[in-house]
């Protein structure tokens, strides 16, 4: 819980792959006002089925709008909210970090620690690829940053449900859509 | 077996296929093909030419609002598809189903900002339910008959259909499409959750303060005689919003008209003071309710709505029920005990009486006021017998508190979006689609300008629409914000305005202009008696204001009311 009644709230949501679609998500949040944080999107499991994790920042009743409000889009098929559920979350980065001669065997000694690994090697650089929970990618690059991080990418959160499936109270599904 | 059909005969198809009988458009080099076709087809859908494209698009509104049946409009690229736009924002807000073709630079040139190049999908994306872009004239069929389902049902809305010209003149062998495969979209047409519809009756039951809001779900729903029955049988008083005005009777003994920022005083004292309210297809917005968390602060709110989005957006709901209203209506109706209210009922009458006292047309006055004129057209009208479209502002108040309406869709009018220039255009699609009703115009002379291009529409299409301006030489309600919160400095308001019964001529319309309250009524008749469309210009007192008036960010019980009688003028405000 953050301050004035706002939590992050991780959700889920698949959309038929149809050019504009993204668009049209973006274009909501932005209209609709509404906080995200990171967005991650890509294939499913059903082919022509986008999934798409987002992180978004409010209240309950913004929660409630961003469900809501998405699910009418025609082409989005189901959201959902998993933040209260027994998820697994993960977020990928790539860091291109200083490191030479003299300090390349810390640097590798931090990457063993956190369990990344690096995949590239240069005389003066790595390029290190680290898959985690976002704090530990966090914590990871703060460690870097000692070092000199020259370059960086980061995925934005991925999220799955464990067990069989979600629950069902908590998905918008294609009965009540608007 | 399929014949080879062109890309623009494959539009007119689809849309006679939908029983479309008239769209209203105007033409341009991205849509000749398909205008082509048109009348290569020898016009089987009548064509009206409008003479700008934001006519068309209200045009197709107010045949839509008019009727309940889809409006269609038709414009070309760039320019063509952006003047389009505010008639489609203003359809989006009100939940109108119309559909908009436009046509798009060939593909070869898409994204190259070719001549009259516009990112239409780009552009009418937050404004329209839905929209396509067809590049590829396989995709053109599917993309009409979904467009159609989408805009008709559900929360009805505005969908855009952007065809590039090549596809318009590439051609396939075409047969109308019979299913929909739309797998993320599944209008809640299912009746709503009984647990819910259960505790609402029970609410209801219990309720010693009961009161309705019917909202244009109502209307959309068609379950205004479920809604009435509702009523009768618990005794419940309805308000109704603005866009609900018609869903219930307004000379009903249990119509307490109409509430929020400009509603009649008693009906926003019985929104803050009743106990269970019931809100079916109004979307609460904040010219209903005034400042969202004093918005009937003693209720238990129930909300019918078929857009689950409604629920909680911007009012704390106790029992959301989500669903079509007929259904939730039909639902309820056996669950809901008859009963009296009896002392509540007094006290609406009280707080009715009360407000009676302060009426503007209770006040000795000479002066000619819009709601004099107002009260007049509803006489004149056999007391509801007609389509009033208004424009927006001061007028558009005026009319909704003064004109009772009795019939369902008999006031079309912008509430959302509160578009000007709304009302001439809108009235000629409502005219295309109910040829045979009595429709007028009711609009500001700010606003009426803005689109009285449409004068010659009117004429093209030999169309009976009255028209009664209510000119009082300002943006009327612009100036009323300027006297109640910016110290009366009229920056921007007074209008330089034309002659316009020598406008009219201009086009061939008769016109007369009113000056004094004696000959307000008849000069309506004689409006009426006109064998054709007849334009009043009543140049009303200049500064009259709209009471009572809720400021944006108060409670509706904070209202700033008209004056009582016993006070010297002004002495409240």
């Amino acid at each position: 819980m953050n301050g004035n009644g706002t939590k992050r709230h991780t959700m889920i949501a698949w959309m038929e792959d149809k050019p504009g679609v993204l668009n049209r998500v973006a274009s909501l949040f932005r209209r609709r006002n509404f906080n995200i944080e990171s967005l991650a999107v890509g294939h499913s499991e059903t082919p022509g089925i986008s999934r798409m994790t987002f992180v978004v920042n409010g209240t309950d009743r913004v929660m409630r709008q961003v469900q809501t409000q998405l699910f009418k889009l025609i082409e989005v098929t189901r959201v959902e909210d998993v933040s209260g559920q027994d998820a697994i979350s993960r977020e990928l980065a790539l860091i291109r970090v200083k490191a030479d001669s003299e300090t390349r065997s810390e640097v590798m000694q931090i990457v063993d620690i956190f369990r990344a690994r690096i995949v590239h090697v240069d005389m003066d650089s790595v390029i290190i690829q680290v898959v985690g929970k976002e704090n530990q990618v966090d914590s990871l690059i703060q460690l870097l940053s000692n070092f000199g991080i020259l370059e960086m990418t980061r995925t934005g959160r991925v999220a799955m449900v464990r067990g069989a499936g979600v629950a069902v109270d908590t998905a918008v599904s294609a009965n009540g859509n608007q | 077996m399929s014949e080879i059909k062109t890309g623009g005969q494959i539009i007119w198809e689809s849309l006679m296929n939908e029983g479309v009988e008239v769209v209203f458009g105007l033409p341009g080099g991205a849509i000749l093909p398909t205008y082509d076709d048109l009348a290569k087809y020898e016009y089987p859908i009548h064509h009206v030419l409008v003479t700008h494209e934001q006519g068309a698009s209200h045009m197709a509104d107010g045949y839509a609002r008019a009727t309940g049946r889809v409006g269609v409009c038709i414009a070309t690229s760039g320019p063509g598809a952006t003047n389009l736009i505010t008639g489609l924002a203003t359809a989006y807000m009100d939940s109108v189903p119309i559909m908009a073709f436009t046509g798009q630079v060939p593909t070869s040139l898409l994204g190259r900002d070719g001549f009259q190049e516009a990112d239409v999908q780009g552009i009418s994306l937050p404004v329209t339910k839905h929209n396509y872009l067809i590049t590829d004239i396989r995709d053109l069929p599917a993309a009409i008959k979904e467009a159609f389902y989408i805009a008709r049902t559900g929360r009805p809305g505005p969908v855009l259909i952007d065809v590039a010209k090549d596809v318009q003149q590439d051609s396939m062998p075409f047969t109308y499409p019979e299913t929909i495969n739309l797998p993320g979209y599944n209008p809640n047409l299912n009746a709503p959750d009984p647990a819910a519809v259960s505790r609402a009756a029970r609410l209801i039951n219990e309720a010693e303060r009961p009161l309705i809001i019917s909202g244009q779900g109502v209307s959309i729903a068609h379950a205004e005689a479920e809604l009435r029955q509702l009523a009768e049988k618990t005794n419940i008083p309805v308000a109704t919003s603005l866009l609900g005005i018609g869903t219930f009777p307004g000379n009903h003994a249990l119509s307490i008209s109409w509430g929020g920022m400009h509603g009649e005083a008693y009906t926003n004292f019985a929104i803050q003071e009743c106990d269970v309210m019931l809100a079916v297809g109004a979307r609460l917005d904040d010219r209903l309710t005034g400042a969202f968390e004093t918005f009937a602060p003693k209720a238990k709110i129930i909300h019918i709505d078929i857009d689950p989005a409604e629920m909680g957006k911007n009012i704390t709901i106790d029992t959301p029920v989500v669903g079509d209203a007929l259904l939730a209506l039909r639902a309820m109706l056996p669950q809901v005990e008859p009963n009296e209210h009896p002392a509540w009922l007094e006290q609406i009458a009280e707080w009715k009486s009360e407000t009676g006292h302060r009426d503007i047309l209770t006040q000795e006055t000479d002066e000619l006021v819009a709601p004099y004129i107002m009260r007049s057209l509803w006489h004149a009208t056999d007391e509801g017998d007609a389509t009033i479209v208004t424009d927006v502002g001061q007028h558009q108040m005026w009319e909704a508190q003064y004109y009772y309406h009795t019939k369902t869709r008999s006031l079309l009018t912008s509430g959302g979006l509160g578009t000007m220039g709304y009302g001439l255009p809108a009235a000629i699609g409502a005219q295309m689609g109910k040829p045979d009703e009595e429709v007028w115009v009711v609009a500001g002379d700010g606003g009426f300008q803005m689109t009285m291009v449409e004068l010659s529409t009117i004429m093209q299409e030999r169309l009976p629409i009255k028209i009664a301006i209510i000119n009082n030489g300002f943006l009327g309600m612009v100036r009323q914000w300027q006297d109640v919160f910016y110290n009366k400095r009229h920056a921007g308001t007074p209008l330089f305005n034309p002659d316009f019964v020598k406008l009219a001529e201009a086009y061939g319309i008769h016109g007369r202009a009113v000056t004094s309250q004696a000959e307000a009524y008849e000069a309506i008749k004689e409006a009426q008696a006109h064998d054709g469309p007849f334009l009043l210009d009543f140049q009303v007192e200049e500064f009259t204001n709209v009471y009572p008036m809720v400021a944006p960010g108060k409670s509706n019980a904070d209202m700033i009311r008209r004056p009582a009688p016993a006070m010297p003028q002004g002495g409240e405000e």
